[in-house]
């Protein structure tokens, strides 16, 4: 599903990421995790296409194919989806008009016509039922005045209404209350198959516990530098960075 | 339901056929029953034809004076007219005023001033008899309308809107007079308002902007050559949307519409106003009059999608927009104007409202565009004379490329207007590094129980906003459509359904390219 081979990635001729190697297979759960500033969420931007981090070596494969020369709206409809951090407001766009507007995006690249609005209402509403989103947020701005917790809520609804192949959550447990954390946990869960991938990034072993991933990785300074099963997060919830940084 | 009501078309997209089509007006293909959604692959078809979309020239025969103004050019336009020695007379002392003014400078846009002897000031399809049936009319004509979108085989076929189509000078022709009759609805050009309800425009004409207000409605006074009437009669509501299309054609000419708008006591009517002109290197001048009268307990919507050439890339030609539209309210009446405004080189316009009577409502919906090298100074004047009067002005501008986009308005409160009330919001949104945006907001306020707020902001469309939208699928310039077009929301739920939809398309036209 995705390859990474020895990925240098700077910004701004700062360099963030020093040769990374991953490989998340079909259907696996890989969960990163890393103190802050080790280069997550570069690992993350980078997957999506932002320009502003230059590859300087290695490979970025997705589906057997190299990706590092497409357009974020390209790996998009390729099937790779990136819940950000900190998703951005568009004033006036609501949420509804936005999702229809990227689910038919991505349907015209792929050569599909618009979804009948009716079949996309649906989904919408069967979506926003299983994340307990109340209807009158469907018609607010996007993100403008959300809470964090709605935001990321938020990201995990585009998500499901998408359906990616390879979906990137990037600490999408920050700003989460235990029952948030629990309702959107089983969304992710109830998209995992055997044809889907997911990459969950973040601080705390907290949302390990309801998204339970088959490996572990630990980056540090853009490294990975440990990897192993769920245990590997429950020993690093026990005694911290130290305890790899030091062994 | 609410989600998609807005992005659903009610324009029947002929076979189509995008090649020549243009954007507003013709709505009135379809009003009623199939409900047709806008396409991507439609979209795409548009966004593909990158150059200005109106671009076409019709040869129509037509009359054109030799250039240049003077009494005798006023006198010939007036007789050609077949007026009455009054309308003569008014015109003259027009022009008289005109000679003795200059052309204003204090607004935020830098031009090469027009020589106005170097313009000419009538020009008119040859065929001037009133046609019974298509028969009779041009070909040529019928085959601008098509391209318009607005072929009157169609119109025939239509409910809901009522044309007056001005191409040049000259109003073609105007259908569902008929139904508007009945209701003693009087909806025509206004030469033939000046031949048949002379009473009428002698009352009105020049009472909102008299003839010396300013440099341009001056010379629009003098050399006005048609426009549009509209009489509604005490306690009437229109049961359609009243539309005129203007399209300068000729070149070297000017166009100087009048038009006037008279609701009688307790009426209501919406009025639709589109404009486009053929690309031409040269610039041509529009310099129109729009007066507004809504007697006691009347009510107008007046709303403007302005679509005149812009220039090209380099900045040459483009219509200068220079135009003075301002409307009378009395007692509990009510105003409201909504333009969008995306086209000509330069726009210098701000649609007003004089509260005069008592607990009158005035309102300025707006959004204005500039890209490549256009500049536009728009905004509003809301004079409150009465008590309670109430105002409310919202403003955005898009700037883009090299232009500079100005709001300017005016709040103003005279001493004896106790309790009035205005709201001001002026946001703007800058694309790029080479563009500008100002705002000049004049309050003055000289009753004490006068409550005014004013908020306004500057953002810019930033790259976390674009690359979230690529993310999801959404490629740059289909998401500067959609961030312009969240932006502009509150305008554009001000226009009348079929308008919105239009003036969406037209957002996401004028700003193609505009981020590289």
């Amino acid at each position: 599903m995705l390859r990474i081979e020895n990925l240098h990635v700077s910004v701004e001729d700062k360099k963030i990421l020093n040769g990374i190697d991953l490989h998340v297979g079909p259907g696996e759960v890989h969960a990163i995790m890393g103190p802050n500033g080790s280069g997550k969420s570069t690992l993350a931007w980078v997957i999506a296409g932002n320009e502003d981090y230059q590859i300087e070596e290695g490979n970025l494969l997705f589906k057997g194919q190299p990706i590092e020369d497409l357009d974020p709206e390209e790996r998009a409809v390729q099937g790779i989806f990136l819940s950000f951090q900190y998703p951005v407001e568009i004033p006036g766009v609501t949420v509804t008009n936005f999702i229809k507007t990227s689910v038919n995006a991505i349907r015209k690249a792929r050569g599909l016509s618009d979804m009948p609005a009716g079949e996309l209402l649906q989904k919408i509403r069967k979506t926003a039922e299983k994340l307990q989103i109340d209807s009158k947020f469907l018609s607010r701005s996007l993100n403008e005045g959300f809470s964090g917790g709605e935001k990321k809520r938020n990201e995990v609804f585009q998500m499901m209404m998408h359906e990616p192949t390879l979906s990137i959550l990037d600490e999408t447990d920050s700003g989460l209350d235990i029952d948030a954390l629990k309702i959107v946990a089983r969304g992710v869960n109830e998209m995992r198959s055997p044809k889907r991938s997911t990459v969950v990034i973040t601080h705390y072993e907290r949302l390990l516990e309801y998204i339970v991933p088959d490996y572990v990785h630990v980056i540090l300074d853009g490294k990975i530098v440990k990897s192993g099963d769920k245990t590997l997060a429950q020993k690093l919830e026990a005694q911290g960075y130290d305890w790899i940084k030091n062994s | 339901m609410i989600p998609f009501q807005i992005d659903i078309s009610l324009v029947n997209l002929r076979n189509n056929d995008y090649s020549n089509y243009s954007y507003y007006c013709w709505r009135i293909q379809e009003i009623k029953g199939q409900k047709m959604a806008y396409t991507e692959k439609e979209l795409q078809e548009k966004l593909e034809t990158q150059e200005y979309q109106y671009g076409f020239y019709t040869d129509i025969e037509s009359e054109t004076f030799d250039k240049g103004l003077s009494e005798e050019v006023i006198r010939k336009i007036s007789a050609r007219k077949e007026e009455p020695p009054w309308m003569v007379d008014w015109r003259l002392r027009a022009f008289r005023t005109w000679t003795k003014m200059k052309e204003p400078n204090w607004a935020n846009v830098q031009y090469q001033k027009p020589d106005f002897q170097d313009i000419s000031y009538y020009s008119a399809p040859k065929k001037k008899s009133k046609y019974k049936s298509l028969d009779e009319v041009d070909p040529e004509l019928l085959e601008t309308f098509k391209k318009l979108g607005i072929s009157l085989e169609e119109q025939k076929r239509l409910t809901g809107v009522a044309v007056d189509v001005v191409v040049d000078s000259v109003s073609v022709a105007t259908t569902f007079k008929k139904t508007l009759e009945e209701k003693g609805i009087i909806f025509c050009s206004i030469s033939e308002a000046i031949q048949k309800y002379p009473e009428l425009v002698k009352k009105y004409i020049g009472t909102v902007v008299p003839q010396r207000d300013n440099f341009y409605a001056a010379l629009n006074s003098a050399v006005f050559t048609d426009g549009s009437f509209c009489y509604i009669p005490k306690g009437v509501r229109c049961p359609m949307e009243l539309s005129t299309y203007f399209r300068i054609n000729q070149a070297g000419t000017g166009q100087f519409e009048r038009t006037l708008v008279i609701a009688d006591k307790g009426s209501y009517v919406s009025y639709l106003e589109g404009c486009t002109a053929p690309a031409r290197d040269e610039n041509q001048l529009h310099a129109a009059v729009v007066e507004l009268i809504a007697l006691e307990d009347a009510e107008i919507k007046y709303s403007t999608v302005q679509n005149w050439f812009p220039g090209d890339k380099e900045g040459h030609g483009g219509v200068f927009n220079f135009v003075t539209k301002r409307g009378l309210c009395h007692r509990r009446a009510k105003i409201s104007w909504t333009q969008v405004e995306t086209g000509s080189a330069i726009t210098w316009k701000y649609p007003s409202c004089i509260l005069k009577g008592d607990y009158s409502i005035g309102e300025f919906y707006s959004i204005a565009v500039t890209n490549n090298h256009q500049q536009a100074d728009t905004g509003t004047k809301m004079v409150h004379l009465g008590n309670n009067t109430r105002s409310t002005i919202i403003s955005k501008g898009v700037s883009a490329g090299k232009s500079q986009n100005s709001y300017r308005g005016l709040v103003q409160i005279s001493p004896r207007a106790q309790n009035t009330r205005n709201f001001s919001q002026c946001d703007s949104l800058l694309m790029g590094n080479n563009c500008g945006a100002h705002t000049f907001p004049y309050i003055e306020s000289k009753n004490s129980s006068a409550q005014i707020e004013h908020e306004a902001t500057t953002s810019k469309i930033g790259e976390e906003q674009l690359f979230y939208c690529n993310q999801r699928g959404i490629d740059t310039e289909k998401a500067i459509a959609l961030i312009v077009n969240g932006f502009s929301s509150e305008v554009l739920k001000k226009l009348p359904m079929e308008f919105a939809v239009e003036a969406r398309k037209l957002l996401e036209i004028s700003l193609e390219g505009s981020v590289g």
